[in-house]
């Protein structure tokens, strides 16, 4: 089968149903939190305007990635699948993780539940689950594995395989993203050398991913359109990737504040003269 | 006694975070530029070459997001250098140009030559290219080394 053909019958083919299945957890997501919000502000001070506006930001992408003309095509362009995916693993998870939806969900439940919420945190599968390392593996050993077997081309004639990865790329994003920043309350952290480790190896790997898919176009894709499909990937990545740098590093900088004499300063001043 | 040794102790730490700092901003530095002159601007290098192998994929990786992570993160550190009044910019500039340079050298002789991630120019005699690449490379660690070496007892006043 070739790239243009097999395509049509899926989308067809596949219909409204996992569509609808997909938008239907962030469309509950957005309500959740809407709701949230208007609790909270009962009864602490208002929540940040940016944080509603990255998560509805972050919903709008993540939908848009899975219904809608962008889906549409993806099903024909792998360009365009390239793009919603980044929108979809990356963009809707670092906005959403920005948003700090459990932070949130602490203001608002009352006491018993959120002290459960935050047992569960705790507990040691969520541990397991947000250790770099092991989200890092979900992310981008999940990726490798679309995108060298025949995976990538399964997922077009299959609809729980089709919803099953587009899931898992949400998640695995996300998990990713909270494994490096730290917006939410987090029990298991891991130092900055770490977490700027796995994050180094992650984004080495996702850009060795888009060359090697450059290079080897997934099954029933065309080489031009592996081409751009890869770049898309390889840019893409980078700019998401720079954001995620950049708050690991300010949230760094702002740990390590000297008091307000260094070390050095106040020898100075102690030092007989 | 012990302030003089703090003072020393905190001279030695300022001058390796200065030199650090500065060796990672210019390795970010030289890849950025690598990156949007020669990749984008010019489009002399080309993103794949069919004769690139594996390892210099993987090395080309690594070096590429090791460069953004080092540029981004060598300048927190000079904002902290900064916010602890700890600059030692000869130093630091010392670092840049030592960093830079190898970068470039790594780049010029191991990934363009050995691992053949790709051409500086596609063109019938690229040996002109890789001189005036490997020559500069090789300059910035020398003007590099040389500031590094002599600012290695300078300290803080």
């Amino acid at each position: 089968m070739n790239g243009t053909h097999h395509t049509n019958l899926n989308l067809d083919g596949i219909g409204l149903l996992p569509q609808l299945v997909l938008i239907l957890p962030f469309a509950i997501g957005l309500l959740i939190y809407v709701l949230t919000v208007i609790i909270s502000n009962r009864k602490y001070k208002k929540w940040s305007f940016f944080r509603m506006g990255y998560w509805l930001t972050g919903s709008i992408c993540a939908i848009s990635s899975i219904t809608g003309p962008l889906a549409e095509l993806s099903h024909s362009s792998f360009e365009a699948h390239m793009f919603s995916h980044l929108l979809l693993g990356m963009l809707a998870p670092l906005l959403m993780v920005l948003a700090a939806p459990l932070t949130l969900l602490m203001r608002a439940l009352n006491v018993n539940i959120a002290r459960r919420l935050s047992r569960l945190l705790r507990s040691r599968l969520v541990s397991f689950l947000t250790n770099p390392i092991i989200a890092a593996i979900l992310n981008i050993g999940g990726l490798w594995i679309l995108y060298t077997s025949n995976l990538y081309s399964m997922m077009h004639h299959n609809i729980s395989l089709y919803i099953f990865i587009h899931l898992h790329v949400f998640i695995a994003g996300f998990l990713f993203t909270s494994s490096m920043i730290y917006i939410d309350p987090t029990p298991h952290r891991k130092s900055y050398i770490y977490r700027s480790s796995v994050l180094i190896i992650t984004l080495a790997a996702h850009g060795i991913l888009s060359k090697f898919i450059y290079a080897n176009p997934p099954n029933g894709v065309s080489i031009s359109q592996a081409e751009m499909g890869a770049k898309i990937m390889y840019y893409g990545g980078d700019v998401i990737d720079i954001v995620i740098i950049f708050i690991l590093c300010l949230k760094w900088y702002q740990s390590t504040k000297p008091r307000l004499y260094s070390p050095l300063r106040t020898a100075y001043a102690e030092y007989p003269q | 006694m012990t302030s003089d040794n703090m003072i020393n102790n905190n001279n030695t730490i300022s001058r390796s975070k200065n030199l650090w700092s500065g060796f990672l901003f210019g390795l970010g530095l030289a890849a950025f530029i690598d990156e949007m002159v020669f990749h984008q601007l010019l489009r002399w290098h080309h993103f794949y070459d069919k004769s690139t192998t594996d390892i210099g994929l993987v090395s080309d990786g690594l070096f590429h997001a090791f460069s953004w992570f080092a540029t981004i993160g060598s300048l927190f550190m000079f904002a902290d250098l900064r916010r602890r009044q700890s600059v030692l910019m000869t130093r630091w500039v010392g670092g840049v140009l030592l960093g830079a340079g190898v970068f470039q050298l790594y780049d010029g002789i191991i990934q363009h030559k050995l691992m053949r991630i790709h051409q500086i120019r596609y063109v019938e005699n690229v040996v002109p290219y890789d001189l005036v690449w490997n020559i500069i490379a090789i300059i910035m660690i020398v003007l590099g080394g040389l500031l590094v070496f002599r600012t290695r007892k300078e300290y803080i006043t």
